[in-house]
C-alpha cells in the first residue's frame, strides 16, 4: 500500500469542508466589518488572530496545561471503560444487573457532578480526572460491550466446536472482533474528554484553557474567548486523529481487518 | 505424509471400495433428539436419529432444507446436549464435550485480523500445539489446496472458493480424527464447486480421514461418498442408508454411468417428496 492515492484521496476529501471554513470566516470579517459590531461582541476573525498571537506565549502554556489534563483524564477514562466492558462481558450476571443501571446513570449530566466532585475532593487534580473519566468511560464501555456482543456466531460456533475455553475465545476472537467498534467509542470519548477538562477547569483551576475562558469572559474579552475556543476545537481535533491513527495501526486491512500481532492479546 | 498412510494401510482399503464395515466405528449416533422452543411449545428438530461413521469412511448427509443438519453437527460438536441419544466417538460417549471434532462451518468464517496462515493453524492453537510444529504441515497443505504464495495474505484478499479451501485446510489439519464438513460448497457457482468436489475428492482419497459432510446436493454426495443418509424433515430421522458403490480412486466421469444415474434418480425422487411434505407441513403450521 503506497501512501499517494491515500494523501491523494485525503485531499480530495479535505478540500470542500475547507474551502467552505474559508467562506465562512470571509463572510463572518466582511459582515463585522460591514455593519460596524463592537469587538467585545463580536470580533472579527482577523483580531482574533492578531490577539492570539499577541498573547501566544500565555495561551500556549494554559494550553499545554488542558493538554495534559485531557490525555491523562482520557487514557484513565477509557482504560476504565475498557475494564468495565471486559468484566460486564465475562460474568453475564453483572451484566445483566449493571447494564441497566449504567444506561440510567446517564441520565444525570456529568458536569452537574462538577462542583461537588470539587467540594469532596477539593481542587487538585483528582476531581477533575474524575470528571473526565465519567464522561469518557461510558462511550468507551458501551461501544466495547457492544462489539463484544456482536461477535458473529459462526466464528463463535467455530472456536467452541474446536474446544475453545472462556479465555482463548474471549482473546482470539471477542477482543479482536470488538476493536472496530471500540475504536469509534474511544473517538468519541477523545473529543468528550477535551469538553471534560475545560468544564474541569471551569470550576476549579489556576491555569488552562478553561480557567483562562472564564478568567477573559470577567474582563468581556471576546477576543481572547474566541481564540481559546478555537484552541479546544483544535485539541478535540488533534485527539480525534491521534485515536484514528492509533486504530489504522492496530487494525490493518480488509474489514477495517486487524492482524494477530495487534490485534489478539496475547 | 507418512501419517495419512499409515491411516491408509491400517484402514487396508486399496481401490476397493463399498463396504466399509470391516474398519472399526469412528463415530456413532443412536437415537438422537433434540428440540428447539419453549417447553409449552417444543419444535422438534431432530427426532432420532442414528448413524455410524467408520475409521477412513466419507460419509454424507442430504435432507431438506431446515431438517436440522447443522443442528446435528452441533450436538456432535458439543454445543448442544441432546434430549435422549448418544454420540459416541471412538466408543466413548462424548455427549455435551467440545473439542473432539475438526469442524467446517456452512459460512468459512475465517478471522479476519489473522493471515490465512494463522487462521489455518488455529485449531493447533487452541489445543496448545506449539505453531513451529505445525506450520509445515499446514503450508505444505495449503500448498496443495492452490493457498500458496497467499500464507500472509489476510482473508478478503482471497476469492469465496480460496476461502472456502483455507477452511477446509483449517479442518484438515485439526488434531482431531473426525471432519464434520457443513455444506462446505453451498455458497460457490456451480463451476467453482465442481472444481472444488474434484479436489476434495483427491485430497480425500490421498489421506482417507473420516468424514462426515452435510450438502443438499445429490450429485456431490454420490461423488464423494462412501456411504449417504437421508433424512427426512423436521424432526429429522434416517430415511434411507445408501451404500455408494463406485470404486476409489475416483473420477468425474462416473457421473455418466448408468449405475449413477439411477441413484440419482432415485435420491431425487426421495430428496423432492421430503422437500414436498415439509413444505405443506410448514404452511400448516402457519394457518
Ligand atoms: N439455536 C436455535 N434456536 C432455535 N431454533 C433453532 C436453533 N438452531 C436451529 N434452529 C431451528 O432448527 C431447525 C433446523 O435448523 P438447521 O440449521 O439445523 O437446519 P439445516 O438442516 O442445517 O438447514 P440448511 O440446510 O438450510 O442449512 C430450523 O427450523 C431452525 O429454525
Ligand atoms: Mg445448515
Amino acid at each position: 500500500m503506497s501512501l499517494r492515492p491515500t494523501l491523494n484521496q485525503w485531499f480530495r476529501f479535505a478540500w470542500p469542508p475547507f474551502v467552505a471554513v474559508l467562506f465562512f470566516l470571509t463572510a463572518w470579517e466582511a459582515a463585522v466589518r460591514f455593519f460596524g459590531v463592537e469587538a467585545w461582541i463580536l470580533p472579527s476573525p482577523s483580531v482574533i488572530a492578531g490577539e492570539a498571537s499577541k498573547s501566544a506565549e500565555s495561551l500556549w502554556m494554559h494550553t499545554l496545561s488542558t493538554l495534559q489534563l485531557t490525555l491523562i483524564g482520557f487514557a484513565i477514562g477509557s482504560s476504565v471503560g475498557l475494564l468495565v466492558a471486559c468484566v460486564l462481558h465475562l460474568v453475564p450476571l453483572l451484566k445483566s444487573a449493571l447494564y441497566p443501571l449504567l444506561i440510567l446513570s446517564q441520565n444525570v449530566p456529568t458536569i452537574a457532578l462538577a462542583p461537588l466532585l470539587m467540594i469532596w475532593f477539593g481542587f487538585g487534580l483528582l476531581p477533575k480526572i474524575i470528571v473526565i473519566t465519567l464522561v469518557c468511560f461510558f462511550p468507551v464501555a458501551v461501544s466495547a460491550m457492544d462489539g463484544f456482543a456482536q461477535t458473529d456466531r459462526t466464528m463463535l460456533n467455530y472456536m467452541r466446536m474446536i474446544g475453545a475455553n472462556r479465555v482463548q475465545i474471549f482473546r482470539k476472537l471477542e477482543f479482536p472482533h470488538a476493536l472496530p467498534s471500540l475504536f469509534s467509542g474511544l473517538r468519541i470519548a477523545a473529543t468528550y474528554s477535551v469538553m471534560g477538562a475545560v468544564i474541569a477547569e471551569w470550576i476549579g483551576a489556576q491555569k488552562g484553557i478553561g480557567y483562562y475562558m472564564i478568567l477573559q469572559k470577567s474582563a468581556f474579552r471576546t477576543d481572547r474567548i474566541f481564540a481559546a475556543i478555537v484552541i479546544i476545537v483544535v485539541l478535540s481535533l488533534l485527539l480525534f486523529l491521534l485515536v484514528t491513527l492509533v486504530e489504522r495501526l492496530v487494525i490493518r486491512g480488509g474489514r477495517r481487518s486487524g492482524n494477530t500481532e495487534g490485534g489478539e492479546l496475547r | 505424509m507418512s501419517k495419512s498412510e499409515k491411516e491408509n494401510r491400517r484402514i487396508g482399503r486399496g481401490a476397493e471400495a463399498g463396504s466399509e464395515s470391516d474398519a472399526p466405528i469412528k463415530l456413532e449416533l443412536s437415537g438422537l433428539h433434540k428440540s428447539f422452543g419453549s417447553k409449552r411449545k417444543p419444535l422438534p428438530v431432530i427426532g432420532g436419529v442414528s448413524l455410524q461413521v467408520h475409521e477412513g469412511e466419507f460419509v454424507s448427509l442430504i435432507g431438506p432444507s431446515g431438517s436440522g443438519k447443522s443442528t446435528l453437527f452441533h450436538l456432535i460438536g458439543g454445543l448442544l446436549q441432546p434430549e435422549q441419544g448418544e454420540i459416541r466417538l471412538d466408543g466413548r460417549v462424548i455427549n455435551g464435550e467440545r473439542g473432539h471434532i475438526g469442524y467446517m462451518p456452512q459460512q468459512p468464517a475465517l478471522f479476519p485480523w489473522r493471515t490465512i496462515e494463522d487462521n489455518v493453524v488455529l485449531d493447533h492453537e487452541v489445543n496448545g500445539i506449539p505453531r513451529r510444529e505445525t506450520l509445515d504441515e499446514a503450508r505444505r497443505w495449503m500448498e496443495r489446496a492452490g493457498l500458496a504464495g497467499f500464507e500472509q495474505a489476510y482473508p478478503h484478499m482471497l476469492s469465496g472458493g480460496m476461502q472456502q479451501r483455507a477452511a477446509f485446510v483449517r479442518a484438515l489439519l485439526s488434531p482431531h480424527g473426525l471432519m464434520c464438513l457443513d455444506e462446505p460448497f453451498s455458497a460457490l457457482d456451480a463451476f467453482t464447486r465442481s472444481e472444488m468436489q474434484t479436489w476434495l475428492l483427491d485430497i480425500w482419497e490421498e489421506t482417507r480421514r473420516s468424514v462426515l459432510f452435510v450438502t443438499h446436493h445429490i450429485e456431490e454426495a454420490l461423488l464423494l461418498s462412501d456411504t449417504i443418509y437421508v433424512l427426512s424433515g423436521r424432526p429429522s430421522a434416517v430415511l434411507r442408508r445408501i451404500e455408494v458403490p463406485f470404486p476409489r480412486p475416483r473420477r468425474e466421469e462416473i457421473a455418466e454411468s448408468p449405475e449413477f444415474l439411477a441413484l440419482r434418480r432415485e435420491l431425487t425422487g426421495l430428496m423432492k417428496e421430503e422437500q414436498r411434505k415439509t413444505r405443506s407441513s410448514d404452511i400448516s403450521g402457519i394457518l
